[in-house]
């Protein structure tokens, strides 16, 4: 299971933050900053894997942007590191190349996309147009929604 | 409002406290359209109730925000209350929605197990979901419950074959594909499943062969994905009963990781082989070159792991290089966790090689890198292989010289900048050893202490330490001043240890004679008395109790009690039972058990508690080692333990008489590194490298264990042969003399085992009858780890012992004479039967020897031994509220009802009081309540409500393991019906 999924930028700001296990906040930032420590100062060349205290971090860097998650003793990393690759597919696909800037802006929809992809630590659902549908419909939802209320019960009812 | 909302997440999200705005979005995500739902939603991931009504909602968007809230972390407390609309959303129409809700089950099932306990079936429908999608959500929940209780779900190994190989044939729809790998994803979940299935179970393993096989060989392409799955496949096949081809077709795959460009493929396959290389040395032996440059790779990560899989193939020739190898990585390493888990493994090898010099200085290293972060017990493990000694006495003399030197050595420079746990064993060593060097002044040696003592940056634990070496070394008159002057400027110390020892040095300095014999040297090697229930307090206790205190309840009893106050009540007792009882005192029976419980449970968390904190105690014993007693049963082993871990007999032999051949190296390669290679891998290969041999070697010790359990069965069966074919008379009748029923409480609470025994001898008869419990057996891990679940009971001859007319003489049979054993205790016996039983501990087992004596002319034909434990409690209703409420220790399960006949809880119960000897205190509509209790020992109480076709049980004992062991019976009981 995952337990935690960071973006952060080359210059260690945080982008995007996702925790799949209770956490405390003072230990999430400390573990947030050690952790971009430790792989901001790694060079390209080297292992996309890290052991991290009893955790193994698998880390990618898209431009300007890390994506790290950090998994359980027994999981895949291979995979994993296919997860962040998803990941980043999707967003490329609704925002049309992504870049940090739109991560920046719309960070809530980031987020949707994350939670439509991974829910609970876990892939939810692999295929890229089944995320994307989702994600596209609660949009719809949501625009229909700002005009008058009555459509919305309308919507509701149907 | 919803700008704000926004910025106030963002600032969130920066790290800034926030936590004002989360009621607004509380009242935001209630009132609001589906743009605010979804902004106050986000924001507030704290928990809250409101989304309830979203979940009931007809629409389909918002029924999916609210289960992927659900899913996010959310309160144990709140299960129960929205349990109910997830699992009514398992039968939704959309399969998106399903999705969601199982994946929502599957984080509740990781939060609170067996409050999901009853939809099991459930997650079997949602397993065979006409959608593959919510098959494959089914599988997370399958695969931590597999991982828990592998044996119980044997039955779905077929489905998950079938269903990977639809998988890997490419049946399911194309939106599932990545990078045209058919479901990677799913592949590797369903691999790990299998694995966990076929983990030491050959006919499970079996089944899956042939799958395993095809997606080795679908998976083919170079793209990360594959890499992942055959990565999978890999350790599936080593984790699984193994198969020569499939080995070597696994075999092959690591070697294609190791070798890769791809740096993380190296990585993976270094991992791989550090997994494999347990049950295969030789194919470290086929990459030794790669591993070798992977050694002085720059990436730190891929060191760490070649030192990982050079720790796993160390033996007796090559740990010196290996060691070092390490303590190089420890010296550039600079993270606190590397660097605990790297001391622990260097201290590990070390400690298998003791009695050297080298042993000395690799631990005199390991000390002064690892520092104050190392395990607290390696300092201890390290002074108690270096007390013990080795059996050659001259050695064992030079070792502590070089020792002593070392220290002195290191003492003389700055010793500023040491770990306080290595001054600690400096000052330990310094204290017992120092006066074994003749040429030594003593008088150096104290005052190198004394340096010690007085240097600032010094713990007090440190200094406490050095004091009581101080103290052993000021024997005779001349020291008395210097004692003195010592004693003086420390009994001001703010330190109470430090002043107490200061003060007993004070004295033991002026009485040689006191000193002799409090501090003998040198200090014997038996373990010290200590009595650990610390019954010499039990008076203190019970007049205390007596005078009105309340009993001791453990921490964890408190904290349980407490939370229990402060959680919500959402079971039934609080209705069902007179609240008037909540404060009741226990009777006068059952406080023996809480305080012997009490007291046991005190002295664990004084072991618990930092070692060091002894120290003052046992100065008041009077005896400076009370380091030997820490974990006599893990040194042993360390020392016992030969030299090899990995290699079978078979290569150890072949390493000794002959150094592996060299292997066929390209010439290129520089002649240091073929130096460093031939010096790390001595010892590991066999003379004829042929591989498939090497596996067979290699899997005779994997299931050693296996084959003895067989031998152990085999002999047992032949002892019962020959039992009944010496008694090939046997009478007809099968007697059973009921008179001879003992009872007899075994060292561990257990089941009744009802078994006959036949055995006659003309004048009088012994029956010996050992029940074995065989720890190694009991694989399931389903009851607490001190509780012994199976008990193969196996019957040997009669022994006749000698019988000299007058005072009897029992005996042992003679194959258990020699090991440890008890004293025969006689048990009960009367004109006609005398019962006698001892203990013998085996390496394996503890025995239960029965020795029974008939004086008596008649002959004794059959007897039959009945093992109890547990019996009936005999309450009534109220006195059951009472102690209900005042013992804590819940568990609580499903039970599956009898059906037939009758009233299912009434039938239930009774069946379970047939086998268990349960007492029925009372059956109100559908609510039962049962209680029973150990033979001496506490109660247990047990409440039980029919709920649909199941029976929700909740036990109470003062004893923390006695529920779980009951609950696991009463299980063992019903299917047995």
């Amino acid at each position: 299971m995952m337990r935690f999924m960071l973006l952060f930028s080359r210059q260690g700001k945080l982008r995007l933050q996702k925790w799949y296990t209770a956490t405390a906040e003072r230990d999430k930032k400390k573990m947030v900053r050690e952790l971009m420590q430790v792989v901001l100062a790694r060079k390209p060349k080297m292992c996309s894997f890290l052991e991290w205290r009893d955790l193994k971090i698998v880390y990618k860097r898209y431009a300007s942007l890390y994506f790290c998650c950090a998994v359980e003793e027994q999981d895949n990393e291979l995979i994993t590191l296919e997860v962040i690759h998803r990941f980043v597919e999707l967003l490329d696909k609704y925002f049309g190349s992504v870049c940090e800037l739109d991560i920046i802006f719309n960070f809530e929809k980031a987020y949707f996309i994350l939670d439509e992809f991974l829910m609970g630590g876990e892939i939810q659902d692999t295929s890229k147009k089944g995320v994307l549908k989702a994600i596209e419909q609660a949009d719809l939802l949501q625009e229909e929604d700002e005009s008058p209320r009555s459509v919305l019960e309308e919507m509701g009812l149907a | 409002m919803r700008e704000l909302m926004v910025r106030a997440m963002y600032c969130e999200m920066l790290g800034y406290e926030a936590d004002f705005v989360y009621i607004h979005a509380i009242k935001l995500a209630q009132q609001g359209t589906v743009l605010e739902k979804r902004v106050g939603i986000s924001i507030f991931l704290k928990q809250n109730m409101y989304y309830l009504q979203d979940l009931q909602s007809t629409n389909l968007i918002e029924v999916c925000m609210a289960l992927t809230v659900v899913s996010q972390i959310f309160p144990k407390d709140m299960i129960p209350a929205i349990l109910p609309l997830v699992e009514e959303k398992l039968s939704h129409p959309k399969e998106i929605i399903r999705r969601k809700a199982v994946l929502a089950l599957y984080k509740f099932y990781l939060i609170a197990p067996n409050q999901v306990q009853h939809i099991h079936g459930k997650f079997r429908k949602a397993l065979c979901d006409k959608d593959p999608g919510v098959m494959m959500s089914s599988l997370h929940i399958y695969l931590q419950m597999i991982k828990e209780n592998p044996a119980s779900y044997k039955d779905l190994t077929g489905s998950f074959v079938t269903i990977l190989r639809q998988v890997v044939g490419g049946k399911l729809p194309l939106d599932f594909n990545y990078h045209s790998v058919p479901a990677p994803w799913l592949q590797i979940q369903l691999l790990r499943i299998l694995s966990l299935l076929g983990r030491e179970d050959q006919s499970m393993s079996e089944l899956m062969y042939d799958v395993l096989d095809e997606s080795l060989r679908r998976a083919e392409m170079n793209h990360n994905i594959t890499y992942a799955i055959l990565y999978e496949c890999v350790k599936a096949i080593y984790t699984i009963h193994p198969k020569a081809e499939l080995l070597e077709k696994a075999a092959r795959c690591i070697g294609n990781f190791v070798l890769s460009p791809k740096i993380n493929l190296k990585y993976l396959g270094l991992k791989a082989l550090t997994y494999v290389v347990q049950h295969d040395a030789n194919l470290a032996l086929q990459h030794q070159m790669t591993i070798i440059e992977c050694l002085d790779h720059s990436d730190l990560i891929i060191k760490r792991e070649t030192l990982e899989l050079l720790f796993r193939i160390t033996n007796a020739q090559n740990v010196t290089i290996i060691v070092e190898k390490m303590l190089g990585f420890l010296r550039l390493c600079n993270d606190d966790y590397t660097i605990i888990d790297l001391v622990g493994k260097v201290a590990e090898l070390a400690e298998k090689y003791p009695f050297t010099i080298w042993f000395i200085q690799t631990m005199n290293v390991v000390f002064s890198l690892g520092g104050d972060l190392m395990q607290p017990d390696l300092p201890s493990n390290f002074l108690r292989l270096f007390a013990d000694g080795s059996e050659s006495e001259e050695q064992d003399r030079q070792l502590k010289l070089y020792a002593v030197d070392s220290y002195l050595a290191v003492l003389k420079g700055d010793c500023s900048h040491l770990p306080q746990r290595f001054l600690q064993v400096i000052s330990w060593v310094l204290g017992e050893y120092s006066c074994l060097k003749e040429d030594v002044d003593q008088q150096e040696v104290i005052r190198l202490l004394k340096k010690l003592l007085e240097q600032r940056g010094v713990s007090s634990e440190t200094r406490s330490w050095a004091l009581s070496a101080l103290t052993k070394l000021c024997k005779g008159p001349g020291y008395a001043e210097l004692a003195l002057e010592l004693a003086e400027s420390l009994s001001s110390s703010l330190d109470t240890v430090l002043r107490q020892q200061a003060h007993e040095l004070c004295l033991l300095s002026q009485d040689s004679q006191l000193h002799a014999r409090v501090l003998p040297h040198p200090a014997p090697s038996d373990n010290l008395e200590v009595d650990s229930s610390l019954s010499f307090l039990d008076g203190f206790v019970s007049d205390a109790l007596a005078a009105g205190a309340a009993p001791y309840k453990p921490p964890h009893q408190r904290q349980e009690e407490l939370s229990q106050q402060r959680a919500l009540s959402l079971e039934p007792y609080g209705l069902s039972l007179p609240v008037t009882m909540s404060s009741c005192t226990l009777t006068d029976r059952q406080s023996p058990t809480f305080l012997s419980m009490s007291s046991d449970l005190s002295v664990l968390c004084v072991c618990s508690a930092n070692t060091l904190m002894l120290e003052g105690v046992k100065r008041v014993w009077g005896k400076d080692g009370y380091i030997p007693q820490k974990e006599p049963s893990l040194t042993p082993a360390a020392v016992d333990e030969p030299s090899d871990v990995v290699q079978s007999p078979d290569q150890q032999g072949a390493a000794e008489t002959s150094l592996p051949e060299p292997e066929p190296e390209p010439p290129q390669l520089d002649q240091e590194k073929q130096q460093l290679a031939s010096s790390l891998f001595v010892g590991l290969g066999s003379q004829n490298s042929m591989s498939l041999l090497g596996k067979t070697e290699v899997a005779v010790p994997r299931f050693r264990r296996k084959a003895r359990q067989h031998e152990s069965a085999s002999t047992s069966g032949t002892s019962e042969s020959s039992s009944n074919s010496s008694h090939s008379s046997r009478s007809t009748t099968d007697s059973f003399l009921y008179g001879g029923l003992l009872e007899e409480e075994p060292a561990t609470p257990i089941q009744n085992s009802y078994h006959t025994l036949n055995s006659t001898s003309e004048n009088e008869g012994a029956a010996t009858v050992s029940a074995k419990e065989d720890k190694q057996a009991n694989s399931s891990q389903i009851l607490g780890k001190s509780i012994v679940s199976q008990r193969n009971c196996s019957k040997s001859l009669p022994v006749a012992f000698p019988h000299s007319s007058d005072s009897m003489v029992l005996q042992l049979p003679s194959e258990l004479q020699e090991l440890p054993h008890s004293d025969v205790v006689s048990l009960t016996s009367d004109p006609h039967l005398s019962v006698s039983c001892c203990r013998v501990f085996r390496e394996d087992a503890l025995l239960l020897v029965l020795l029974l004596f008939n004086p008596t002319e008649t002959a004794l034909r059959d007897v039959a031994v009945e093992l109890s434990c547990e019996e009936p409690l005999m309450l009534n209703t109220e006195e059951y509220g009472k102690l209900w409420l005042s013992i804590s220790n819940d568990v609580k399960q499903n039970l599956k009802l009898l059906t037939g006949g009758g009233d299912p809880l009434r039938a239930t119960l009774n069946a379970l009081k047939d086998s268990l000897q349960l007492h029925i205190v009372d059956i109100i509509g559908s609510e039962g309540i049962v209680a029973c209790h150990l033979l001496r020992g506490g109660p247990c109480l047990m409440h039980c409500r029919v709920h649909g076709a199941s029976l929700a049980v909740w036990l109470r004992s003062p004893l923390p393991s006695l529920p779980d062991c009951l609950l696991y019976h009463c299980q063992r009981a019903l299917q047995e019906h």
